[in-house]
This record gives C-alpha cells, structure tokens and sequence, in this order.
C-alpha cells in the first residue's frame, strides 16, 4: 500500500515531465491534443482511482511509511538541548489527508477533464497541462507530507504553480503583473510559515506530524502554552498568505487573470484551502493557544465580511467569485478560530464542491460569450445555455446556504460555533452570509436572466455578434457532477437537531485528528435543540432576505433602478466598495512605494557611498603605490644604487692616476717607500 | 784587508748607484744592467757578511744569486728584443700601455 500511495503522488509528476518535455519541443503544435490528453488525464485518473483505493482501505487505520531519509544531518545543539535534526520523506494517511486527498484527487481531475474542453482553442495547450499536472503533484505532497517540511516542500511547489498559471497569458501585461504580485506576497506568508516550522523543530526536535502532536498533546498548556502561541502565529501568517486572508489577500482577486479552471482549480478549491488544511493539522498547537485561536477567528471573520462587502458591487463575473472565495475562506479561518475544526474542513470540503462548480460554470460562460467577463454584457443566458444554467443555480443556492444543499450544513455548524463561542463574530458571520446570498443571486441574475446584453457594443447600435452557444459535453458534464455532489456532499454533517448523530458523522471520522490535550479530549460543540432551531432559522431568513433583496434589484426590475439609485445616493460608500477599499492603491503608497524608495535610497548609497569609498580608496592607492613607490624607487632604490655606483667611479677616478704605467714611477716609490721605512726604522725607534 | 764596514759601503754604492739608474735612465737595456748592478752590491753584501761570520752559507746564496741573475738577464733581454720588434723602441717611457 506504501507504494501504491507513493504512485499517487508521482503519477501527476510523471504526466507533467512527460507533456513538460512534449511542451518544450513542440510549444504551439496543437495537433498533439491527444496525445496530450491522454497523459494527462490518465495519470490524475489513476491517482484518483489509486487514491481512492487506499483510502477505502485505510478507513480507521491511520498510518505513515517512510520512504527515505531525506535530510540527515546527524546530531547537533538546538538551544540548549541536543537533537538529531532528521527528515524523513514520509506519506501519512489519515481521516484528514484522506478527505484533503479525496477532494483534490477528484475535483482535481474533473477540472482536468473540463479544461480540456475548455482549453481546446489556446496554444500553449500541452504547456497548460504540464503546470496543472505538475500542481497536482505538489498539492498531493502538501496534503499527504506526514512532516512539516515535506508540507512546505509541497507548499512552495503549490505557490510556484499559482504563478506559473496565473501569469500562463505571459504575453499580457496584467497577468504577468498578477502572477508576480501573488508570488510576491504568497512569500511574505512563508517567511512566517517556516519561522514556525524552525520554531516547531527547536521546541519539540522533530517536524513530524505524529511526534510533535503527540508531545504537545502530552505536555498540554503548563509546558507548551506560551511557545504555542508564538508558533501558532507565525504558522497562521504563512496561512495569511497562502489562503488570502487580509491583510495578505489582495493577490486573490488578481490572481483571476489565469484561465478560468486554473481559478476553479488551484484559487478556489485547493490550494487556497492549504492554509485551512495546515491549521487543522496543527490545531493540536492551536487548542494550546487561545489567543492565537482567537486571533485566528478574528482574522477570518474580517476577512469574511470585508470580501463579501467587496463582492457586492463587481461586475466581473470572476471578480466577483475571486472575493467570494476570500470570504468563504475566512469562513473557514473563523471556524477554525473558534475550535470548530471539523466544521473548517467540512467547509473547505462543501466549498470545493460548490465554488469549483461555479467558477467552471463562469467559464462556460466565458467561453460561450467570447471571452466576455463584465455580467452587465451578459444577460438571459438560461435560454442559450441550459446545460450551464441548472448546475450554476444548485451551486448558487447550496453558497447561498439554503437547506438542503451542501454549503447549508457546513456553514451552520460554523455559525453554531461561533455562537457559543463569541456572539460578536457570530454577528460578522450571519451579515456575510447575508451579503454572500446577495452578490451571489445578484451574479446568477444578471447572467441568466433578463435579456442578453452582449451583442450591443458601446454606442448602442447591434454589431452582427454571434449568440452565445452552449459549452461541449466535457464541460457541462463535470459541472453536472459538481453539482449533484454540490447538493449531497452537505448530507455527512447531517446536524444532530436535523435528525443526524451528535456528533455528526463527519465529526467522527475526523475525530482521531483531534488528540486530547494534557488528557482532556477534545469536546465537540453541544448546544440546546431550541438554540441550533433558532440559529438555523437566523441564518436561513438572513440567506432569504439577500436573494429576496437580489431578485427584487436585478430581477423584477430590468433596468436595476434600485441599485443605480442607492449608488447615487450612497456615492460615497459605493465608491468606496468599487474600488475595494482602496488597499491596493494604500499598498502601492505605502508597501510598494516604501520599498521602491528604500532600494533607490539603497541605490543612491551604493553609487554615491559605497562606491565612493571603494574609488577613494583606489585613488588613494594609486597614488601611494603608484606614484609614491616610483618616487621612492626612482630616488631612494635607485639614487643607493647609483649613489654607490658614482662613488666607486669618483673613487676610482681618483686613484686611477696612481697606475701611470711607467715602470720607474713605480720603482721610484718603492724605493722611496724603502727609504722612508729606513728612516723611519732608525729614527723614531723607541 | 778591508774591513766589513768598508765592504759595505761599497755594496752600498753600489747599490745607490744601480737605483738611481733603475729609476733614472730610459734605455731598458740599461735599466737591465742596473738591476744587475743592484743584485752585484747584494752579493757583495752577502759576501761580506759570509766571510766575517766564517759561515759559507752565504757564499751558497751569492752563486744561487749570480745563476738567477743570468737566467734573469736572459729573459729580460729576450723580452727587450721582442717589445723591440713589435714597437722599435727600447724607452721605457713609451711602453705605458697598462696605465690606469
């Protein structure tokens, strides 16, 4: 089985080295479609299958397998202790790998059966396909890592496929723009994640998932509370980043410049869900924590209300799902904030469904309309579009959060939560949800109801548009499929006041996720009959009065007099929504800009200092050992060495008179010489 | 039968005069013969010395003087004759070629 769920991993891996190396000899040629088709889609196919097969096998077995040790590096000091700093490269299977794998297995290879479809007329095809295989297999090594490193490793490899895709129209400038500005911030939010991960391994020693937990859990909050939260912190900045929490959000929204089931795909399903996947992981840490938990609620709840006031007031099909998706997230975010684990997930599993079924359906759309993506040049497509319409309508209402389709069920047990556990962000929740059943009925109506729009060009008069047409069976087939999972899929979370069990049944399978800490287990949220009635029926009127309020705007009425009125006479605050609070713009003045300013302050430092010093010193050196060395080799090296020199010749000039050459001088002196000696031997005798 | 002191004055002369001839007179070859001269008042020196002291020592060197004395003579007038044909001249004055 440890090989089986190895082949799982690698099968998305050896799709994309495969259409990678085809991508790269062949970049245009669209005629290997099939060929293409065929790796691609049968290698996430067989990991689906594979997978599926070994979760079925594994059902109340967890287990991991070890396949390598990946980074040894023997024994050193950590602090004060010593530890054995080793990485295995470990797959584990769980009830909460298991349900992350089922999802982004099977969504993951219905989005692959849609883009085929929906691809069919782009060049770089094959390329398409080598990025969505290849996110694949870093999504499975995300979800399936049983260590934090072997997560991030998948983490990164998730962020680098985002950009990839989200820049694949390399040759327009905005996607390449938007690409990097979700790099760019997605790296941010790592900074944090792996000082968390350091922070894990110098705490506990070890970065495996079953080691670390099992100590917490063992050392409970006297020994690990005040380091928990630090770690916590930091692991939720790097969710920040990765799940588009604020203030870490803003490449979301951009990010929807990547071909439509990229959005489904990776940006709504998935990977923006990694961050969702990774505080559940840990919320063994988290429960040591209630202040990082509390943070964690508040975060989300922010998140959830601030997107969906966002997503009020877009026209762009896919903007608006872009926010939708920020505030479903912080949904998530704010389960998770208030302990409410299983609901986080239950929402993140119900989210795929829905949210991937309504992004393929807005890409249908698309597609249909020619590539137009501004609602307000859409319009009556239910009578072009059938195929599209019902399944668009199902996962509208299940996001809308009637019963009883699937975004009901998760949404509730989240709202329940948040209840008992803080009123305040219950509040913040019941008003997004409100806003989410608006802008969502609001989307649903002005695309497929009322009049088609789209054949008038700006000046009024017809052009001899095309109608829009109905997308190929490969597309409308995988949002058949969503839907019908859309309405099912809430049916595992069955609430105990609805005839389920307590807890419900999805609680019980991601139960042994939740270890006791310090010996306390872990207590699933238990409220009166009467109080979960009522909530429930809080959030449903609420969810009724934004479709109420939808139908009423943009339905009844044609000419949506109502909300051109309100933002007349609200200009200000429409404004405001419109362009979404102004933060890119505050990041471009203050983060950006700062940043641009410092590096040319750096800049200028480096022209005028660095390099300053750098010349003067040069200067300085040609100039003493330059000049100064010539000078001292031309006159004090130089003036010894002819100074002797000169002196040997002046000496020599003098005594060369001596040796005339006349042999009688010679002998003159000698004899001379003799005579002196006489005398001077008998005279000055003593 | 003079004395030694007279023997000595005599050598001495002698000597004087050869000097003065080495160291006066331009003709190599009567430079030579002064040389000669010198090494003669020598030998009368040694002579002189040998008889007074009744050792024969002296008289040994003096006939060991008088063969060097030929050879000598021999070598310089051969020298003289060849610096003769290579430059006809016997002045000492102008064969300097080894001044400094």
């Amino acid at each position: 089985m440890d090989s089986a769920l190895l082949l799982v991993v690698l099968l998305p891996a050896i799709g994309a080295l495969v259409n990678g190396t085809r991508a790269f000899l062949w970049p245009l040629t669209p005629k290997n479609k099939t060929i293409t088709n065929i790796f691609t889609l049968a290698s996430t196919g067989l990991s689906a299958l594979i997978a599926t097969w070994i979760v079925l096998q594994s059902v109340g077995h967890p287990w991991q397998h070890t396949y390598f040790e990946w980074i040894p590096s023997g024994i050193g000091h950590v602090g004060s202790t010593i530890a054995n700093f080793s990485v295995d490269f470990a797959l584990r299977i769980d009830a909460l790998s298991s349900t992350m794998l089922m999802i982004v297995t099977w969504i993951g290879f219905l989005i692959h059966v849609y883009a085929t479809g929906y691809m069919s007329h782009e060049k770089g095809y094959t390329r398409f396909f080598t990025y969505l295989n290849l996110f694949m297999f870093m999504m499975l090594l995300l979800v399936l890592g049983a260590n934090y490193i072997v997560m991030f490793v998948g983490w990164e490899g998730v962020g680098l496929c985002s950009y990839l895709l989200i820049g694949f129209y390399y040759d327009k400038n905005f996607a390449a723009d938007a690409g990097k500005k979700a790099f760019i911030t997605n790296r941010i939010g790592d900074f944090g994640f792996i000082l968390g991960i350091f922070l894990i391994f110098s705490t506990f020693g070890t970065s495996d998932y079953a080691k670390v937990f099992a100590l917490a859990s063992a050392g409970g909050h006297a020994q690990y509370g005040a380091i928990a939260t630090a770690i916590c912190l930091l692991l939720f900045v790097g969710a920040c980043g990765k799940s588009a929490q604020v203030p870490l959000y803003v490449w979301l929204p951009d990010a929807m410049a990547g071909p439509t089931p990229v959005s489904a795909l990776i940006h709504a399903a998935t990977m923006v869900t990694a961050g969702v996947y990774m505080v559940v992981r840990s919320n063994v840490l988290f429960r040591l924590s209630p202040d990082a938990m509390l943070v964690v609620a508040i975060v989300g709840a922010i998140t959830a209300i601030f997107a969906a006031s966002i997503g009020l007031v877009q026209n762009d099909i896919k903007k608006v799902l872009a926010y939708s998706t920020v505030s479903q997230l912080g949904y998530m975010f704010l389960a998770a904030g208030v302990g409410a684990f299983t609901a986080a997930i239950f929402h993140v599993m119900t989210h795929a469904f829905f949210k991937a079924c309504l992004f393929l359906g807005a890409g249908s759309v698309i597609h249909g309309c020619g590539g137009e993506q501004d609602m307000r040049r859409m319009g009556g497509l239910r009578k072009y579009m059938p195929r599209t319409h019902w399944p668009m309508l199902i996962a509208t209402i299940a996001i809308a959060g009637i019963p009883p389709l699937a975004g009901f069920f998760s949404k509730d047990e989240i709202l329940a939560n948040a209840f008992t556990h803080h009123k305040f962000i219950w509040i913040l929740g019941v008003i997004t949800a409100g806003m989410t059943a608006f802008y969502m009925f609001r989307l649903y109506f002005m695309t497929f109801h009322g009049t088609y729009r789209g054949g008038e060009n700006g000046h009024g008069h017809h052009e001899h548009a095309h109608d829009p047409h109905e997308s190929p069976f490969n597309m409308t087939g995988v949002l058949a499929i969503l839907a019908v999972l859309a309405v099912i899929g809430g049916f595992v979370g069955l609430p105990a006041a609805l005839g389920g069990a307590h807890p419900t049944w999805f609680q019980q399978w991601l139960s042994p996720v939740l270890l006791p800490i310090g010996g306390e287990h872990f207590e699933f949220h238990e409220a009166a009959l009467s109080t979960e009635y009522i909530l429930m029926l809080v959030s449903v009127a609420v969810a009724a009065l934004g479709i109420f309020l939808a139908w009423r705007f943009y339905k009844r009425d044609p000419l949506w007099s109502t909300p051109k009125r309100l933002a007349t006479s609200f200009a200000p605050i429409h404004r405001l929504l419109e362009n979404k609070y102004w933060v890119d713009e505050l990041y471009n003045a203050t983060v950006i800009r700062g940043t641009v300013l410092f590096a040319m302050a750096l800049w200028w430092f480096d022209r005028w200092v660095v390099d300053g010093i750098v010349n003067g010193v040069r200067h300085l050196t040609v100039f003493l050992f330059g000049h100064g060395s010539n000078l001292f080799d031309k006159y004090v090296v130089d003036g010894a060495v002819n100074g002797v020199a000169s002196g040997a010749r002046g000496g020599s000039m003098m005594f060369r008179r001596v040796q005339s050459g006349l042999v009688q001088n010679y002998a003159l002196i000698m004899g001379g010489g003799i005579v002196l000696i006489a005398l001077v031997y008998l005279f000055m005798k003593p | 039968m003079p004395s030694t002191a007279q023997y000595l004055m005599l050598s001495a002369t002698l000597f004087a005069i050869g000097l003065v001839g080495v160291i006066a007179r331009r003709n190599m070859i009567v430079v030579l013969m002064c040389i000669e001269l010198m090494l003669n008042a020598v030998n009368i020196n040694l002579v002189a010395f040998s008889h007074r002291l009744a050792d024969l020592q002296g008289q040994v060197f003096t006939i060991f003087v008088i063969t060097v004395a030929a050879g000598e003579a021999a070598v310089g007038l051969a020298i003289i004759i060849q610096l003769y044909r290579l430059r006809s001249t016997v002045n000492v004055d102008e064969v300097k070629t080894l001044h400094g």
